[in-house]
């Protein structure tokens, strides 16, 4: 127990340390950018004095280092710095430029907590269809079935989301209205609204990421059907649905979890189109948004946010894998 | 709520006439082997997919004879049934002409090959036959085609053996051939992809009645461009551009993987954090991060966004291929006649040149058709996106983006709403064709049978 215990605190500590190295990158890719905040804030016709108060105001004239400590500080706290376009649209109104500045959490927490409920949705639905369906092609290996899923899996694999999505819409919501196509969620919506608002971008979602959980399910579970113990079960007289759930579905589960979070992190940043197509208010949808009108703390907030979870499911995989196998819990 | 219920009452109905079919199947063949052993999942997936055939014939019957309002309904499925089988006939006849046309080799590649595979390689080649021949080719492309194709025939003739050179000599013939018809053939797009004609919005289709215009039968954009000619120029730009980038991708990351393989120690370590912390943001994410970034240095330093678009990727899409080439190349380097070459005195070029590329070259090919499938979905993204290839430039993605609006008439005019499909079809298809030939290659490879 105490070596998982030291394993997992491991692979923590550099998960964060990876974290770590991200947030320079970040910072540092942006910090490439010619000019400055200021002038971007105000646009051309500013006077040098409203750009050098602004400057001052955003702390722009200290070094790097120093902001770069006072950003990652304030991060860490869940302040994430002030947006942009909130703040220009304060410098047209006329109002105090230091005050009325938006900050980015504000912005972000409700857009990521409608993100969260997308992707935890979509897992509901794809986790078990995925799974089901490897066991069932690994069953039936060869099989018309078989066959049919391979082609189908592989071709929702290679399409673009924006193509399953107008697909899903054109026979969903237009052809037949059963689903609404615009996901325009507000705070205060009942449950049930909300769910059937959600169900089509989710749907999408679940048709790109079922195919890939579906074929490494299917993969893990043949690879294991070639082993010893299985062809003893085999011998015995068991029935081949037993011998596939009983005996070989508990040992293939470490891929499988591994595949699961693998996927869902991949889910991370399926949202960001599917966000877009369905108009669903999400980080996804504020960050393209962002990178529209160069917003630069939100972008960088959003990306700093998007490898975070990225990152936290990779470490889970990780961890769910070395626990799950014992030859790697005691590595020689 | 009454769709769900239909669908419960369908599925409830299919799970009988499962049950009925096995019973009936024993009763019938007095216990054959086949019936006896069936289980009822096995059963239930049987009926399931004739009632499935069956309503996809009646779907189809209904589409092509009923009222336009019900046919209109099933358009789409219509369509899809006809290109579905439209391109398994065309698939079916591509690898029965390759199986008794062509050398001994080819005609034995052909043989193995599944459908998939076929319609692959058709598909490939269509679009690449669009791409090259969107626009007028020149004169000199013909005369640097035939410049370089002579040599090359005489080296075969020369070096291979008698069955591949001659293929070899086809296949330039064939190509040289084809370039020649199709430079009086002229353009295949009927306009040119910025040319701003008279009229803009007109309808999809062709029908007057509803605002077409026969003149362009896929109709015209927002400003009046012709939506045909573009898609046929998106072939050229998208593909083009994905494809440049793949291979700037592949160049940046095997030659680092190989360096990293061969040579070890720290450089092989500084090289790998990076990479891995370079792999640790979303690619899709870093990508547009660095998008936001390059669109501000774009205009100041005056070169065109789509330039820092393919440097972007390919240096994010290298860290895979890196990653890759290394595995590959540590395997590779562990070799006797890595040890055998090192003692001869060779050089590091020669090594990673002649020694180890020609032993990677199976696993990179692979890689390679599936890293083009995701470049090229990168970028359509980002074009969907907005921040990708930049206007004038026709492209896929940003099409889609701008006749989005379109599906909306699809109860009343089923060709207005194909036309953002279209696009968006035209990425899935290739993107598809790529992956089912890599899907074969790998199976052929790995020697899988099960």
């Amino acid at each position: 127990m105490a070596s998982i215990l030291r394993i997992i605190a491991q692979r923590l500590a550099l998960g964060l340390l990876t974290l770590f190295v991200v947030s320079i990158v970040i910072f540092t890719a942006v910090n490439l950018l010619p000019g400055d905040f200021a002038q971007a804030i105000l646009g051309q016709g500013a006077t040098p004095e409203a750009i050098e108060a602004i400057r001052n105001d955003l702390g722009l004239n200290d070094p790097p280092l120093t902001r770069y400590m006072q950003w990652l500080g304030g991060a860490i706290q869940g302040d994430l710095g002030n947006s942009f376009a909130q703040a220009n649209f304060a410098s047209f109104a006329g109002t105090d430029t230091g005050s009325g500045l938006a900050s980015v959490a504000s912005q972000v927490a409700p857009r990521f907590e409608n993100t969260m409920f997308l992707a935890g949705v979509t897992a509901m639905i794809a986790v078990p269809i995925a799974v089901t369906l490897g066991v069932l092609a690994a069953l039936y290996r060869n099989s018309i079935f078989d066959r049919a899923a391979n082609v189908m899996t592989l071709s929702s694999i290679s399409s673009p989301e924006f193509f399953m999505a107008y697909v899903l819409i054109l026979f969903l919501a237009v052809l037949n209205p059963i689903l609404p196509s615009l996901s325009n969620i507000y705070e205060g919506m009942d449950f049930s609204e909300r769910l059937t608002k959600t169900l089509l971008p989710a749907l999408t979602l679940t048709l790109v990421v079922t195919a890939h959980m579906m074929r490494m399910t299917r993969a893990a579970i043949i690879n294991l059907l070639a082993s010893p113990y299985i062809e003893m079960a085999r011998l015995k007289g068991i029935s081949p649905m037993r011998v596939i759930v009983k005996h070989a579905l508990p040992n293939a589960l470490a891929p499988i979890i591994n595949v699961i979070a693998l996927n869902l992190a991949y889910l991370i940043t399926g949202v960001v189109v599917v966000e877009v197509v369905f108009v669903y208010p999400g980080i996804g949808q504020l960050f393209v948004d962002s990178v529209k009108i160069r917003d630069i703390p939100v972008v960088q907030a959003c990306c700093l946010i998007f490898a975070a979870a990225y990152i936290l499911l990779n470490l889970m995989a990780d961890i769910l894998s070395i626990i799950s196998n014992p030859r790697l819990r005691h590595p020689k | 709520m009454s769709i769900w219920l239909q669908l419960i009452i369908a599925l409830v109905a299919i799970a009988a006439g499962g049950w009925v079919f096995r019973f009936v199947g024993q009763k019938v063949t007095k216990d054959a082997p086949l019936y006896r052993d069936m289980p009822f999942g096995v059963a239930f997936g049987y009926v399931l997919g004739a009632a499935l055939l069956v309503w996809l014939v009646s779907v189809y019957y209904v589409a092509r004879t009923g009222e336009p309002a019900v046919a209109n309904k099933y358009f789409f499925l219509r369509v899809a049934i006809e290109g579905f089988i439209g391109f398994a006939i065309i698939a079916y006849y591509f690898r029965l002409a390759g199986i008794y046309i062509g050398s001994e080799g080819s005609k034995k590649l052909f043989r193995s090959m599944p459908l998939t595979a076929s319609f692959g390689i058709v598909t490939i080649i269509f679009y690449a036959f669009l791409a090259i021949f969107a626009g007028q080719i020149s004169s000199l492309t013909i005369i640097v085609l035939a410049a370089l194709g002579v040599p090359l025939c005489i080296y075969a003739r020369v070096n291979f053996r008698a069955d591949a050179a001659k293929s070899i000599v086809g296949v330039v013939s064939v190509t040289l051939i084809v370039f020649i018809v199709m430079y009086f053939v002229g353009p295949l797009a009927p306009y040119g992809q910025e040319e701003i004609l008279g009229a803009a919005n007109v309808v999809p289709g062709g029908d007057p009645a509803i605002g077409g215009n026969p003149d362009y039968p896929l109709g015209t954009d927002q400003i009046g461009r012709d939506i045909l000619s573009r898609l046929i120029y998106g072939a050229q730009n998208t593909v083009g551009i994905a494809f440049a980038t793949t291979v700037l991708a592949f160049l940046i990351g095997a030659t680092l993987g190989f360096l990293a393989a061969t040579i070890g120690g720290w450089l092989d370590q500084v090289i790998s954090r990076a990479v891995d912390v370079l792999m640790a943001i979303p690619s899709l994410i870093f990508a547009l991060l660095l998008m936001t970034i390059a669109s501000v240095w774009a205009p100041e330093l005056g070169i065109p966004l789509t330039y820092f678009m393919v440097l972007i990727i390919a240096v994010i899409d290298s860290t895979r291929v890196f990653r890759l080439a290394r595995a590959v190349g540590l395997n590779i380097v562990v070799m006797d006649y890595i040890e055998a070459a090192k003692l001869r005195g060779e050089g590091m070029g020669y090594l990673i040149f002649r020694e180890i590329l020609p032993n990677a070259t199976a696993p990179l090919l692979a890689e390679f058709g599936l890293r083009f499938c995701f470049v090229f979905l990168t970028i359509a993204s980002l074009s969907f996106l907005g921040v990708g290839i930049q206007p004038p430039l026709a492209d896929w993605g940003t099409m889609v983006k701008d006749l989005a609006q379109f599906i909306n008439f699809a109860a009343f005019a089923p060709p207005v709403a194909a036309a953002p499909l279209l696009a968006a079809g035209a990425i899935a298809l290739l993107t598809v064709a790529v992956n089912f030939v890599v899907d074969w290659m790998l199976h052929k490879s790995s020697g899988l049978k099960e």
